[in-house]
């Protein structure tokens, strides 16, 4: 066994090599910060400084207050918050089929679902934007739809790992006392799962937060643009502005850090009951 | 497939033998096709109608206007694209991007899991700190190394030229074909090691603390235990990861499109998806862009097959 003394110098070196990797992560995030605090003209300044000389919120009220930021912001939280309730909804119940239920063709139908996690979601825009042409969804509803589509095969398969881990002694009684499977869907193995279900909060939010590509095909009225269509033509238009680039950038990433911070307590402990265990 | 040797998920197991038995036989049926219908719906509408009316498009010349006066053309998009050298050069770029990020993330993503794998103060700090590129945009990052690499007033040239004195004089990262993936891959390496940490956490935690217990009473040091404990145990995640992050790999388009325009220069930094992009919605070329995509799902199919294979017969 290790002495006392041996042991904490392995915790000091431990907590130093973090240190220095941590400040590797965060320079990028760093270096965004400060630029969208500094005025126009240091923007291109030599030497390049970590440390404004002068700070400024100009570059926030300038581009907060640009091209509908606002509105942007609030399609793009619409159609995030959707999209992640109905893929916990949808990815649920599939994997609680594919958990629980016995009918013949069930390996077949989940291998054909696994598909949805290897094929370029880039290569289905044009069939996709020929489905929606068809049902007219040019709208929020269409990207809602679709962003819930490319997240049912990757989401179903964690939440299936998810479920199998879930002790089956409950259903047992349950069955025992006539319980349906809804009931054991909805009142046991859902409220046994919610660390597995944080995690596929955080990946399908994050996903339709930041969805660029079909967006940008599917959207054509300029007042239902969601935000990363917002940035990108923003910094088209505005080329050497990246003061004001970065801090609709950064206001950007708010909700999706308020998400990650509520739901990642549960998050390692998530990722463990989705059976990728040692 | 078998998809059950990643992550060590069980097959599942019918229920049980138990009384209940022959009553489940009849009643799973009707539960089953309610709880598929929703998502089966979705999934026919928008993911698996659209791939195979994207296999029937990449057989003709597609008139996008007229569909109706494509043209059949059989096999010849796809020799088109394979005779190609500018597609060619597309797959030696996602190749080589593939298998660097892969690797980097793989060896530091592990390094940060077993650093963080301990109780010490700050600990829940680190892991929300590292994650944080993670939650970041793909768009937004893009930018971001676009301007730290900036010829002329860029963070990167500044430090290794006047900082670190590596480097004469600025480089014009932008305007060679092979530097242009310096950037790319970088930001790639950056923006996944705490994903990779992340889940090889997760695994790591699954591993019962009496094992190392046991080694260290048997006299084994703390590489000896990670060769012969956490190495094998870590197996299953292993496996998941890396079929997971080549598929990634393989599909990278964002920061390609964003940091290269779309191949510049001279078409000679394209991924397959940037290319495939461009044929379909630059040059309204719809057969060839959807040959191209087949080729890749196609590659990615069997390469996740091999590696699956290969890392089977490894653990077993």
């Amino acid at each position: 066994m290790k002495t006392k003394p041996q042991r904490n110098l392995g915790t000091l070196l431990r907590i130093v090599i973090l240190i220095l990797g941590l400040g590797l992560v965060l320079l990028p995030i760093w270096y965004m910060v400060i630029t969208s605090f500094k005025p126009q003209t240091m923007i291109f300044e030599l030497p390049p400084r970590l440390w404004p000389q002068m700070w400024t919120l100009k570059n926030y009220i300038a581009a907060l207050g640009k091209d509908h930021f606002g509105l942007y912001f609030l399609n793009s939280s619409k159609v995030a918050i959707a999209s992640t309730l109905l893929t916990v909804l949808i990815s649920s119940m599939l994997a609680f089929v594919f958990a629980r239920l016995r009918f013949p063709g069930k390996e077949f139908l989940f291998y054909i679902f696994l598909l949805g996690m290897m094929v370029p979601p880039v290569m289905l825009i044009i069939p996709q934007f020929i489905v929606a042409k068809w049902l007219s969804l040019f709208n929020h509803l269409g990207l809602i739809l679709v962003y819930t589509t490319m997240n049912i095969s990757m989401q179903t398969f964690l939440l299936r790992g998810v479920f199998e881990n879930v002790p089956r002694d409950l259903e047992e009684a349950a069955l025992i006392d006539g319980a349906g499977p809804w009931t054991i869907f909805w009142g046991i193995i859902l409220p046994l799962s919610w660390p597995g279900i944080s995690v596929v909060i955080i990946n399908t939010f994050l996903y339709s937060w930041e969805e660029f590509a079909w967006a940008n095909v599917a959207i054509k009225n300029a007042s239902q643009r969601t935000l990363p269509i917002g940035i990108a033509l923003f910094q088209s238009e505005h080329l050497t502005e990246w003061g004001q680039v970065f801090a609709a950038s950064l206001v950007a990433l708010i909700p999706v850090l308020i998400i990650f911070i509520i739901f990642q307590r549960h998050f390692v402990q998530g990722i463990s009951t989705t059976g990728l265990k040692g | 497939m078998k998809l059950s040797a990643v992550g060590g998920i069980n097959p599942p197991t019918a229920f049980p033998p138990t009384t209940m038995h022959t009553k489940r036989r009849y009643s799973d049926l009707l539960p089953a096709l309610i709880f598929l219908l929703p998502g089966l719906i979705l999934f026919v509408l928008f993911f698996l109608g659209p791939m195979l009316y994207s296999l029937q498009i990449s057989f003709f010349e597609w008139k996008i206007v007229h569909p109706d006066q494509s043209l059949f053309v059989g096999f010849r998009n796809y020799q088109r694209a394979l005779s190609d050298s500018i597609f060619q050069r597309a797959i030696l770029n996602t190749l080589a991007y593939t298998v660097v990020t892969v690797s980097v993330k793989m060896i530091l993503g592990l390094g940060v899991a077993l650093l963080l794998n301990q109780n010490f103060p700050g600990r829940t700090f680190f892991r929300v700190a590292y994650y944080l590129p993670v939650i970041t945009s793909w768009v937004i990052v893009s930018l971001l190394f676009e301007y730290m690499f900036n010829g002329q007033a860029g963070l990167v040239n500044y430090i290794l030229k006047d900082i670190l004195r590596l480097i004469p004089k600025d480089v014009l990262w932008f305007a060679d074909p092979i530097l242009t993936l310096v950037p790319i891959v970088l930001l790639d390496i950056w923006k996944g090691i705490g994903w990779v940490a992340i889940i090889f956490l997760a695994g790591l935690q699954t591993i019962p603390v009496e094992l190392y217990e046991a080694a260290c009473v048997d006299g084994a040091d703390a590489l000896a235990q990670l060769r012969y404990i956490t190495w094998p145990l870590l197996g299953p995640t292993t496996v998941f990861l890396v079929v997971v992050l080549v598929i990634g790999g393989l599909n990278a388009y964002v920061p390609f499109q964003l940091m290269t325009n779309g191949g510049d220069p001279m078409d000679l930094t394209h991924s397959v998806l940037t290319l495939m992009y461009e044929a379909t919605f630059g040059r309204i070329d719809f057969g060839y862009g959807a040959a191209i995509s087949y080729l890749l799902t196609v590659f990615v199919f069997i390469v996740s097959l091999i590696e699956l294979r290969l890392m089977r017969q490894q653990a077993a």
